[in-house]
């Protein structure tokens, strides 16, 4: 073992039965090093960290730490936690209604006795090093989604680790909130800690990284220095075939040129809802990609949201094909052909103890009717049509829905709605946080419901997704629409400088 | 050879894996403890009552015909569990109110009248619209207001019998004439039990209503994940009021058994702890007291196994003042070993047991 690797993964399997989750895969982190964990969903990341922190047992293989003689054997996150190896979840596993200080140090106590004051001091001196606008004190629930990451950081750091786990971080978090995590990720580094780094973000990957360990179908294809490896290449090798999926999907797919084509399906005038965004304009072609962007928290998802009647509408006008109609719950828009795909797909969409065939078809039996449920027969042809269309990796259509996975939950979704023949399809960050190959898969299906005559409203944190699938875009800021781009406007530059209000980049 | 193999596992792996398993167990393991302690527990026999009707009687006709409320009332609570993530603990009390206006109307304000001051159906459809009245104050409690579902029915829970006892100037009446009697006891001609039937009836009403309509779906969509529900068009706090209305329901079916068999009503004692049994019954069906997926059946096979217990241990002259904490004992257990925990252990332990013998094969 050289001088700086603080850890190192030999010849690591686990199977599950039916599965082997991880093969023979090796990794190894240094010193002062930002590692990238990169792989598809089920490509065997999870299974790897989980592996690390003691929370499956290996079949196989040997973990080496620094610092410690011979392999380490892992048994519990407890041991994981005491060799210094702390995990930070993608949801917060804090307790938001203790102070921050009490969050860092729950579990560490030793006896009794506490003494506060010296904690609280502790707490303030350690958020002070690392740069975290927190106070001991505060509420852990009054400080913003990244700053209660920081915290679980900051307590992880604290307790000497020597590796950190960052499981997914970012996606919760805004452009800044992120830049401030990268922030303290780079001082950390500086501190000599190793960070493994799993999320699903190429930008972010080459933002911030030194190294990348790609997995595929539980395997290892590779360990590379981040310089060593364009984008392109890593997207191939997470697929394990040469993609085009920076080419321009776009050009490929046809206009819609049918019936009433060209025709304005949907038109708001200063719409409002309670949510706190400002009124605003909108409308949609038949056959039309468009798609809100600007920052997370700009007010994107409010906007959709009016428009379904999610929100409690408060003013404005509405007409869908030139009628006027009021539109103040899901299911009056429903019954106007709108559909809506939120955007907190585990809180909003799916309904995780149900199957996949009582989740698929939840929209349209509601538009049905209560007194006419859809025949057993009925809903099952449903359910395998669409399995079958939209690709769904599902053991069978009665599988919980919850036991998926997230790309595949997005599917049902996405599905459901489909299933209820809208006109106007909705949808709001439906590629966050799952595979590049669905991602890829969902972008090429909105072109094609697009070129079929659908109207589709895409929102996407990721604003290449959106150059390559919308031909307008409503821009926002500050919970107000400060701008509309078609044409040759639709760019990175054009983008940005819009959102941030200021002059040409 | 191993197709067959297959093909025989899949039912008995899907029961082994279903909600009914555990109440159909317990049922099983009373019965045979039964068997094998004294077999006479089964026998059932046909004799007249005092009226000279024929009438069967027996254990087991016991425990179904005094289970049937339960049964009944299990029905309405696996619904307000589903729907909404708690449990109705007012039913024992609003059984006294819908009974006591049942009543009222029946005997108008005499306590004792000769003849009956208006037809049963009149009082029984009057005690319905009391039931879903009482429940409709729950759910909007519940679903509107947002208030914990076993703080919101605390209220009718405190208050109910004294409302009850209010409604017939603290008297006791008592119900004139045979015709009202053969609701809790025995129609002229037929030997079974006419609460049994009612239940039945009742159990009839249900499977349609889940057959025919999409209360299962949209209620347990509401229950496990409300937010989704609602952007799916679906409005939770209907759905909410609507389960507690529909236990209104049960609770005035019930209220007519109860009164029936005693041709009048006890305010203060009435279907007491009724509800209790009923959440039992709930979750020895295996349903989350959580709120979310439901198996009403489950409910009421387990409502029917907490009565036989009760037969059971009269059977054996286990004294009344003791008999609540021998059920606490069977009841631990069954909680116990349908826990989720143990049940992984256990199928951990069957797939070591069966492995071996694959291997053979």
């Amino acid at each position: 073992m050289s001088e700086n690797v603080v850890l190192e993964m030999k010849n690591i399997s686990k199977s599950f039965p039916g599965v082997r989750a991880l093969q023979n895969v090796d990794f190894k982190l240094c010193e002062g090093e930002i590692h990238a964990l990169m792989g598809e969903n089920g490509a065997g990341k999870s299974t790897l960290i989980k592996v690390l922190t003691g929370v499956y047992g290996k079949d196989e293989g040997e973990i080496y730490l620094k610092g410690e003689s011979g392999a380490v054997s892992i048994r519990s996150p407890q041991e994981a936690q005491n060799l210094g190896i702390s995990t930070v979840y993608q949801e917060i596993t804090l307790c938001p209604n203790l102070t921050v200080a009490e969050n860092m140090y729950i579990g560490r106590e030793k006896g009794w006795r506490q003494n506060w004051r010296k904690i609280n001091a502790d707490t303030n001196r350690i958020l002070e090093s690392l740069g975290i606008p927190a106070k001991a004190t505060q509420q852990l629930s009054s400080c913003s989604i990244a700053i209660q990451q920081m915290v679980a950081i900051a307590r992880a750091v604290d307790m000497d680790c020597k590796v950190l786990i960052l499981d997914e971080p970012t996606s919760s978090l805004d452009e800044q909130e992120v830049e401030k995590l990268f922030g303290l990720m780079r001082d950390l580094r500086a501190k000599g800690v190793g960070i493994i780094f799993v999320t699903h973000f190429l930008d972010q990957v080459y933002e911030v990284c030194d190294k990348i360990t790609v997995l595929r179908d539980g395997q290892l294809v590779g360990e590379y220095v981040i310089e060593d490896l364009p984008r392109v290449m890593l997207v191939s090798k997470m697929l394990g075939k040469d993609l085009d999926d920076m080419a321009d999907i776009k050009s490929e797919s046809e206009e819609y040129t049918g019936e009433g084509a060209g025709s304005v399906f949907y038109e708001a005038e200063n719409l409002q809802s309670n949510a706190g965004i400002h009124p605003f304009d909108f409308y949609i072609k038949k056959g039309e990609v468009n798609g809100f962007t600007g920052l997370l928290g700009s007010g994107r998802s409010e906007c959709v949201r009016a428009i379904f009647g999610a929100d409690h509408v408060t003013s404005g006008k509405v007409k869908i094909n030139g009628k006027e109609v009021k539109i103040t719950n899901p299911l009056e828009a429903m019954k106007n052909g709108i559909a809506y795909l939120p955007e907190d797909r585990k809180g909003d969409g799916i309904i995780g103890d149900l199957s996949v065939r009582e989740n698929l078809i939840l929209a349209a039996q509601v538009l049905k009717g209560f007194f006419r449920p859809f025949s057993k027969a009925e809903a099952e042809k449903a359910a395998d049509e669409y399995i079958k269309l939209l690709g769904i990796k599902t053991a069978s259509k009665e599988t919980p829905i919850k036991s998926l996975s997230g790309g595949n939950q997005q599917k049902v979704i996405v599905a459901r709605w489909l299933f209820a023949h809208p006109e106007y399809l909705i949808l709001d960050e439906p590629t966050r946080g799952i595979d590049i190959g669905t991602k890829t898969e969902i972008q090429k299906l909105v072109l094609k419901l697009a070129s079929e005559g659908m109207s589709v409203t895409f929102i996407s944190s990721e604003t290449d997704e959106m150059l390559r699938t919308c031909s307008r875009l409503v821009v926002m800021r500050d919970r107000k629409v400060v701008g509309e781009l078609t044409g040759d406007d639709l760019n990175q530059n054009k983008i940005m400088s819009t959102i941030a209000g200021g002059e040409e980049a | 050879m191993e197709k067959t193999a297959v093909k025989k596992q899949n039912p008995f792996s899907r029961l082994l894996h279903s909600q009914m398993m555990i109440p159909l167990v317990a049922l099983v393991l009373l019965l045979g403890f039964n068997l094998l302690m004294d077999p006479t527990f089964f026998k059932i026999t046909l004799g007249t009552n005092s009226a000279g009707n024929p009438v069967l009687s027996g254990n087991l006709i016991s425990a179904l015909n005094n289970g049937s409320e339960l049964a009944i009332l299990a029905i309405g609570m696996t619904l307000v569990t589903a729907a909404s993530g708690g449990q109705d603990i007012s039913v024992g009390a609003t059984i006294a109110i819908s009974g006591s206006a049942m009543l009222r109307i029946l005997c108008g304000t005499e306590s004792s009248p000769s003849t009956l001051a208006a037809p049963i159906i009149l009082g029984f459809l009057v005690a319905v619209l009391v039931g879903m009245l009482c429940g409709l104050f729950n759910g909007i409690l519940v679903a509107t207001f947002k208030i914990q579902p076993m703080i919101a029915t605390l209220i009718l829970y405190t208050a109910g019998r004294s409302i009850a006892a209010w409604i017939n100037n603290n008297q006791l009446p008592i119900v004139p004439g045979s015709t009202f009697t053969y609701f809790g006891g025995f129609i002229p001609g037929i030997p079974i039990p006419t609460p049994f039937l009612i239940a039945v009836l009742c159990f009839i009403i249900m499977a349609l209503v889940m057959k025919f309509t999409n209360l299962g779906l949209y209620t347990q969509a509401v229950g496990i994940n409300e937010n989704a529900a609602k952007l799916n068009g679906l409005k939770p706090a209907f759905i909410k009021i609507l389960s507690f209305v529909i236990l209104g329901v049960c609770v005035a079916v019930a209220a007519l058994i109860k009164c029936s068999r005693t041709s009048t009503i006890n305010y203060s004692v009435v279907a007491q702890n009724i509800e209790m049994d009923a959440i039992l019954a709930v979750a020895l069906g295996g349903n989350s007291l959580g709120g979310g997926k439901f198996n009403i059946w489950a409910s009421v096979v387990a409502a029917y196994v907490i009565q036989l217990l009760t037969t059971t241990l009269y059977k054996f002259k286990v004294s009344s003042d003791a008999l609540p904490a021998y059920k606490a004992v069977v009841v631990i257990l069954l909680i116990v070993f349908s826990a989720p925990v143990v049940k992984e252990k256990m199928a951990e332990i069957g797939k070591k047991v069966r492995k071996p013998a694959k291997e053979v094969g």
